[in-house]
């Protein structure tokens, strides 16, 4: 099962790398991984996601848990939530594929937000499957780069994560 | 008061009453040296190998209540120590080691002597820091200790650059810490402790599963005081042993591999399994899936809550500082209004009774060829049961498991859970140094004694009156016993060849040495060893049979009811 679980850590060099380190060593997977600080600069709110049966979510949540600098840790796909991924897509676009290509774009609430006679590069925010349907809507031999943030997630209505 | 960094360090250390320190100097600690110099109140033990400081500290930490400190430089000085951090880790003991790093500037450089220590020790401690500014050296250092002794104890790293150790600053111990990200528990949930409490007194088949944590959490005697209460058969693993008195009539002997027939049983067959500081360990329970085909409750109490269901579903979890969950079980069971069930308790005894008659233990002695057994059996009545005993990896530190027995706690130190051959002599240091006036035996092996055994110079230079008592079988003998067992015989690189005159190497370094050839002899080089050398230290080379193997045994992979009682059921 795929969860999306989100932490709290001090935001100290090193931190991610117990986390990353954690996964590893223990044969967990990532599916991915994003960090930045949060508004209070002294701590960074992470989200992961990952996948593994009922009982190694509990480990990893506990494990987690037990790391030093971790503030807190929620399994925020056990209820209402909402994830977001950002990806940059970058797309040869001359002759008719450029005009097809803005058509695209504009059916997926995308922005290009670079554009030089022979490219665009599109911008596009969603949940994992609308970027994965982006990708599979267009001519594979077109794109030249895809840069994509991993999933950020946070829980819907009262369900705050906050110390 | 403005100090330096290196002052600080040592300030530090007084503030935290610690009273040795186990270290080696270089490059990068010069300076924490040079502090460490012009003070008294701290004393340093020089070892002869980084790897010795740690386990030296770590066996200081074992054989007391408090944390163990190490000092080492950086690069070699941290690697060489990297084992028995490791050590330390894998059976949670606290301790803060303070290494030297190359001066900031120099980091990431390629420096001499650098490595990134922080990175290669960091699934191995508890926490590590890099302290970056001469005025976090307090905090951290204080935070070190905090973080080791608390919770779910453990070894903490302080990497400190050299430049950090010559900047000055305004010292001031914090009188208090607090970190918003760490906040072990103590107290157990009322509620679970309670459905624990109705569980167990609705028992038939009742069983007390004990092991390293009760040892550490200092809760012998609140686990005594429940166990008596309940009249329950009781085990203690490895690393728990003297948890519960070994002569009392309740306590069946070690779990697992080379367990007692008894305990073993007694574990499986029950129907509920209260399991108190303790894991569920691969060499305590054997095959998870044989372990869950009989169908029982199990009570876990642990402070760390990742320890709970990890290998084995637990019924009723309950997290907390075992002193406090015991004592306030034992409360809710005196309150309660009724008491185990006498006649199910007495069928059950039967059983039990009836398991430990096979007498798993027995071994055939000899006139001939000193048998290992038979040289800790007479430890054990030469010392009155009395010694703190340390142990290598391998043969003889079942046997020591085996045939010494712990009525106390802290008075068995092994690693039991990285197990690292090496250990026993420097455990035997640190020990000897909490206990000046206690006896102290370190049962060995021929190979694992010769991992530390440039320690028998430090042993001589602050003149610890150690007994080192070697079961030499020319053999890596565990290793030998399993390509007996599984490999068809083939003895592949597990015989000791060239081995050095262990009498005369440990007159070379100072020592009295004895060499034992005949079982008649044994208790009269014991005897000799504890009485007339008191004061010095004694290797006791004994020359045991070499053919001797380690029984009961769970093979691994299987269950915990499919053993090998001795030579006959092979
Ligand atoms: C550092 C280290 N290397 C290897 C091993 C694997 N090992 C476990 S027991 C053993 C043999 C130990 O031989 P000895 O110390 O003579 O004890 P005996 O089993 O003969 O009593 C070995 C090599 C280990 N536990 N630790």
């Amino acid at each position: 099962m795929r969860h999306v679980i989100s932490l709290l850590i001090e935001n100290e060099s090193g931190a991610l790398s117990r986390v990353s380190g954690l996964f590893s060593a223990r044969g967990y997977n990532i599916e991915s991984l994003t960090v930045a600080p949060t508004e209070d600069a002294s701590m960074s709110r992470m989200t992961i996601v990952t996948t593994g049966s009922d009982d190694i979510i509990e480990q990893i949540t506990k494990q987690l848990n037990k790391l030093v600098e971790v503030v807190k840790v929620v399994d925020i796909s056990e209820a209402a939530h909402i994830e977001r991924e950002l990806m940059l897509i970058k797309v040869r676009a001359t002759g008719k594929d450029r005009e097809e290509m803005k058509r695209t774009a504009d059916i997926f609430r995308a922005r290009i937000i670079d554009v030089t006679d022979a490219s665009y590069v599109i911008e596009l925010t969603g949940n994992q499957s609308k970027l994965d349907a982006f990708i599979g809507a267009i001519d594979p031999a077109l794109i030249l780069e895809t840069v994509r943030s991993g999933v950020c997630g946070i829980g819907r209505g009262d369900r705050v994560l906050k110390l | 008061m403005v100090l330096t960094g290196a002052e600080i360090v040592i300030r530090c250390l007084q503030e935290e009453k610690v009273e040795y320190v186990f270290g080696y100097p270089g490059g990068a600690v010069l300076y924490i040296y040079d502090a460490l110099f012009q003070q008294e109140q701290v004393r340093h033990v020089l070892v002869r190998h980084e790897q010795a400081a740690v386990h030296a500290a770590d066996g200081f930490a074992r054989s007391t209540e408090k944390v163990g400190v190490a000092l080492v430089t950086s690069g070699p000085g941290a690697t060489n120590a990297v084992t028995g951090i490791a050590t330390a880790f894998c059976d949670s003991i606290p301790m803060v080691i303070i290494s030297g790093q190359v001066p900031t500037a120099a980091i990431g450089q390629d420096a001499f002597q650098e490595v990134d220590t922080v990175g290669i020790t960091r699934p191995c401690v508890k926490h590590n820091f890099l302290v970056k500014d001469v005025r976090d050296i307090a905090a951290t250092i204080k935070k070190a200790f905090y973080l080791a002794k608390t919770g779910r104890p453990g070894p903490v790293l302080v990497d400190i650059p050299k430049d950090i150790t010559i900047a000055k600053c305004d010292f001031e111990y914090p009188k208090e810490i607090s970190m918003r990200s760490y906040s072990p528990v103590v107290k157990g949930h009322q509620g679970q402790i309670k459905k624990a409490v109705q569980l167990l007194l609705e028992a038939k088949r009742p069983m007390i599963y004990t092991g390293g944590g009760v040892v550490l959490a200092n809760a012998a005697e609140q686990l005594t005081k429940l166990t008596r209460l309940l009249g329950f058969p009781v085990t203690n693993t490895l690393m728990g042993l003297g948890g519960y008195p070994a002569s009392d009539r309740q306590y069946l002997g070690m779990p697992g591999m080379h367990g007692t027939y008894e305990a073993n049983m007694a574990m499986h067959y029950s129907d509920v399994l209260l399991a108190v500081g303790a894991r569920f360990d691969d060499r305590v329970i054997g095959n998870p899936a044989n372990f869950a085909e009989e169908p029982r409750k199990i009570i876990h109490i642990d402070i760390d809550p990742s320890s709970i269901s990890k290998r084995v579903k637990v019924d009723v979890p309950i997290v907390g500082d075992l002193k406090d969950v015991l004592d306030e079980m034992i409360r809710q069971l005196e309150a309660a209004p009724t008491r185990p069930d006498a006649s199910n308790l007495a069928a059950w005894w039967k059983q039990v009774e009836d398991w430990r008659s096979r007498k798993c233990m027995e071994y055939k002695n000899s006139d001939e060829i000193i048998k290992p057994q038979f040289v800790v059996q007479k430890l054990w009545e030469v010392t009155g049961g009395d010694a703190i005993v340390t142990s290598d990896v391998g043969q003889h530190q079942m046997w020591a498991s085996q045939y010494y027995r712990f009525d106390k706690p802290r008075r068995w130190l092994n690693s039991g859970g990285l197990g690292t051959m090496g250990v026993g002599l420097p455990y035997a240091m640190g020990a000897q140094f909490a206990h000046p006036d206690m006896p102290v035996a370190c049962v060995t092996g021929e190979a694992s004694i010769q991992m530390c055994i440039q320690e028998l110079s430090t042993c001589k230079q602050f003149r610890l009156p150690i007994k080192i008592c070697n079961l030499n079988n020319r053999y890596l003998g565990m290793v030998r016993q399993w390509q007996q067992l599984f490999h068809g015989g083939r003895y592949s690189e597990s015989y000791m060849d060239s081995l050095p005159d262990f009498a005369k190497l440990a007159s070379a370094y100072g020592h009295v040495g004895i060499r034992v050839d005949k079982p008649a002899d044994v208790e009269g080089a014991l005897r000799e060893a504890f009485t007339t050398h008191k004061n010095d230290l004694v290797f006791l080379d004994f020359q045991v049979d070499p053919t001797e193997n380690v029984y009961p045994m769970v093979q691994g992979g299987k269950g915990l009811t499919e053993m090998i009682l001795s030579a006959e059921d092979l």
